[in-house]
């Protein structure tokens, strides 16, 4: 067992610190304060994935418990958070995948690369309506891009998910899900351009966009 | 140099933060040149963190909170860990 030396020291090298946050972690009541902090984290990727609210509940409970019980299996100097997110998304693939083994990367059509952003300029009457601090992705709401994240296929949310919302590493992903990194990169892009299709019918649905005709 | 399909090969990577300094600096050495690409990087950048943005931002339930520390904080099956029944 490493001691954990220099929490009070004044010249502790950076590396040292990052280690005694990992090693402090061995304590369990630590855990499950630190676990505890990622659980807001947890749950709106647990909300997205079941979209529902109840079922979410269970989930975030579910991955905090497993954590806590399976504790002694958590390395030390890993990912606290990683690790959390690993347990998460097999919770939920066992829960609600165990019946169909086989993802189809077939039910999901295939998009024109850039999708979204070939058509920007279609929009650009309803961005100009936006002020001056406004991006003009701000166009769509929390609740459409929501939408659109959870439309997906489970295949393709969750890499979309752990990569666009939670800002994992390819080899992370590639980790939790079980699946080559190559297998990743594929899903995310086919992912990310189905969103970005649901996203532009929204615009379109609100009539942000400029039909032909009705532009000058 | 590369040119404009091969540096969109690599947006995706790029934006996700994926790539070595070599390639990242072979992909700013054609950005530098050519404002189309520039303009695609720039707003998958901004797609990028819109995503986040909007998407991360679920209240947590007071119940569930409060469910998470009872559950953390009770010795259920009295073997004198605090948490659910190990063999559960």
């Amino acid at each position: 067992m490493v001691p954990l030396v220099g929490v009070h020291g004044r010249r502790i090298a950076r590396h040292r610190l990052v280690l005694t946050t990992f090693l402090l972690v061995a304590d369990r009541s630590t855990f499950a304060e630190r676990a505890m902090e990622y659980a807001p984290q947890l749950y709106s990727t647990a909300l997205r994935m079941t979209r529902n609210a109840a079922d979410a509940e269970d989930l975030v409970q579910e991955t905090i418990m497993r954590g806590y019980r399976s504790f002694d299996t958590f390395a030390e100097g890993t990912n606290l958070r990683a690790w959390l997110y690993r347990i998460l998304t097999n919770a939920f693939i066992n829960r609600y995948r165990a019946k169909q083994r086989r993802p189809t990367e077939t039910d999901l059509a295939d998009v024109e690369d850039l999708y979204l952003y070939k058509r920007v300029s279609t929009m650009e009457n309803a961005a100009s309506s936006l002020s001056a601090e406004d991006q003009f992705l701000d166009l769509f709401t929390d609740e459409e891009v929501k939408s659109a994240v959870e439309g997906l296929p489970d295949t393709f949310k969750l890499p979309v998910i752990l990569a666009d919302v939670e800002g994992f590493a390819y080899k992370e992903i590639a980790e939790m899900l079980d699946i080559p990194v190559g297998t990743v990169m594929s899903r995310l892009h086919r992912g990310r351009k189905a969103m970005q299709k649901e996203l532009y019918e929204y615009a379109k649905a609100r009539g942000l966009v400029d039909t032909p005709g009705n532009s000058d | 140099m590369a040119n404009c399909k091969e540096t969109l090969n690599e947006l995706e990577p790029y934006i996700d933060g994926e790539l070595s300094d070599d390639a990242k600096a072979h992909i700013h050495g054609h950005l530098d040149g050519c404002v189309d690409c520039q303009q695609a990087f720039e707003f998958h950048l901004e797609l990028k963190a819109a995503i986040r943005r909007k998407v991360n931002n679920d209240e947590l339930p007071n119940g569930l909170l409060m469910r998470l520390e009872s559950c953390l904080k009770e010795d259920f099956d009295g073997d004198g860990n605090v948490g659910v029944p190990s063999d559960r």
